[in-house]
């Protein structure tokens, strides 16, 4: 691969990991003024602008690289579906609260794990965006183990809430561990992150927590993939038409 | 889960050589819910290095009827105050 290439590859591979970010954090921010109570409607908000914060970072270093005049906010408000890449895991509608929280366990113990590594990227940005996502992940790990235990190990209600949210979400996570050639370019040269190497790892810790919430670990009995390649649930549509829409309708407006 | 969570009153301290002041409280499970909460309430402008929470209905506060008995007894004891004392001539500085 030429350096060029390489540029190129990083640029997609920046853009990738804003998509997954600025989904999700979208998702947790539907969540503003609806939590079941105040405390809990701040530090999801918190948790969403952790998400949207690493967003832009890397919206930023993907205009960077692409050095075409486009800025961050091309990348989140001027593109279509079939554009974005995110993981469909991201992009699933809130659900209840038991779904968002088991959604935030499977995801944050993936983003522990995938920021432990992108952290010795050997490219300097993506590994500096990692330490500082690295820290945040923590606390959202802590966060959300803490409400699979709570939630799993509370009422038959929540607890039937969770393990449908869990079975639900289950056939959504295998794609967290697939590389694409792009994806596997990046790995053999250091900059990205070799995914498929860190399911055992996440399996094993997601079944400590599930087990000790009383929840049991699903059987891999489905599979759905399709974000990184463009092709997305039904639910991306809406979110985008949602969150493009202000700057759709003003193009470039700032307040 | 109870129906109704506790409530917790939140001390924060600024910085290193700080004393923690309260800030204000709030409803969670737990205590360790009730930190990670005050984290998010009341530290989101980096506000802290340390936080404390104790459970509201463990303070044990002086009521507003006990303050003839409480306080007003120190107001003719003006000895209790270094500025009562006359400092001898010898004595520069205290």
């Amino acid at each position: 691969m030429t350096d060029q290439d390489l540029r190129q590859a990083t640029q997609a591979y920046a853009v990738r990991l804003g998509d997954d970010a600025l989904i999700l954090g979208h998702r947790l921010s539907e969540w503003t003024s609806r939590a079941p109570f105040l405390e809990e409607d701040l530090a999801l908000q918190n948790v969403a602008l952790d998400y949207i914060g690493r967003a832009r970072m890397f919206y930023g270093y993907a205009a960077e690289l692409s050095a075409d005049g486009r800025t961050e906010d091309d990348f989140a408000y001027l593109r279509d579906a079939r554009q974005f890449s995110n993981l469909l895991i991201h992009e699933l509608p809130r659900g209840d609260f038991a779904f968002t929280m088991a959604r935030q366990l499977l995801t944050d113990v993936f983003s522990s794990l995938y920021l432990e590594q992108l952290l010795r990227s050997t490219d300097a940005t993506l590994a500096g965006i990692a330490a500082k996502a690295a820290k945040e992940t923590r606390y959202h790990l802590r966060r959300s183990r803490e409400w699979a235990l709570r939630l799993g190990d509370g009422t038959d209600e929540s607890h039937a809430r969770m393990v449908r949210a869990i079975d639900e979400l289950w056939g959504y996570t295998h794609e967290l561990f697939e590389l694409d050639a792009l994806e596997q370019q990046l790995a053999d040269a250091g900059i990205g992150v070799d995914n498929a190497a860190l399911r055992p790892a996440w399996l094993k810790q997601v079944s400590a927590i599930l087990t000790e919430a009383t929840l049991r670990v699903p059987e891999d009995s489905w599979v759905v993939r399709g974000g990184r390649t463009g092709y997305h649930t039904e639910n991306l549509g809406h979110i985008l038409s949602e969150m493009q829409s202000v700057h759709r309708a003003y193009p470039g407006v700032s307040w | 889960m109870k129906d109704q969570l506790d409530l917790f009153e939140v001390f924060v301290r600024a910085r290193r050589g700080l004393d923690h002041k309260h800030v204000g409280s709030l409803h969670a499970e737990d205590h360790e819910q009730a930190l990670e909460y005050a984290r998010d309430v009341y530290t989101r402008r980096s506000e802290g290095v340390s936080i404390w929470v104790v459970r509201s209905a463990d303070i044990c506060a002086s009521q507003e009827d006990d303050s003839e008995s409480f306080f007003d007894p120190s107001d003719d004891k003006p000895y209790r105050h270094a500025t009562y004392y006359q400092l001898p001539e010898a004595v520069k500085n205290m």
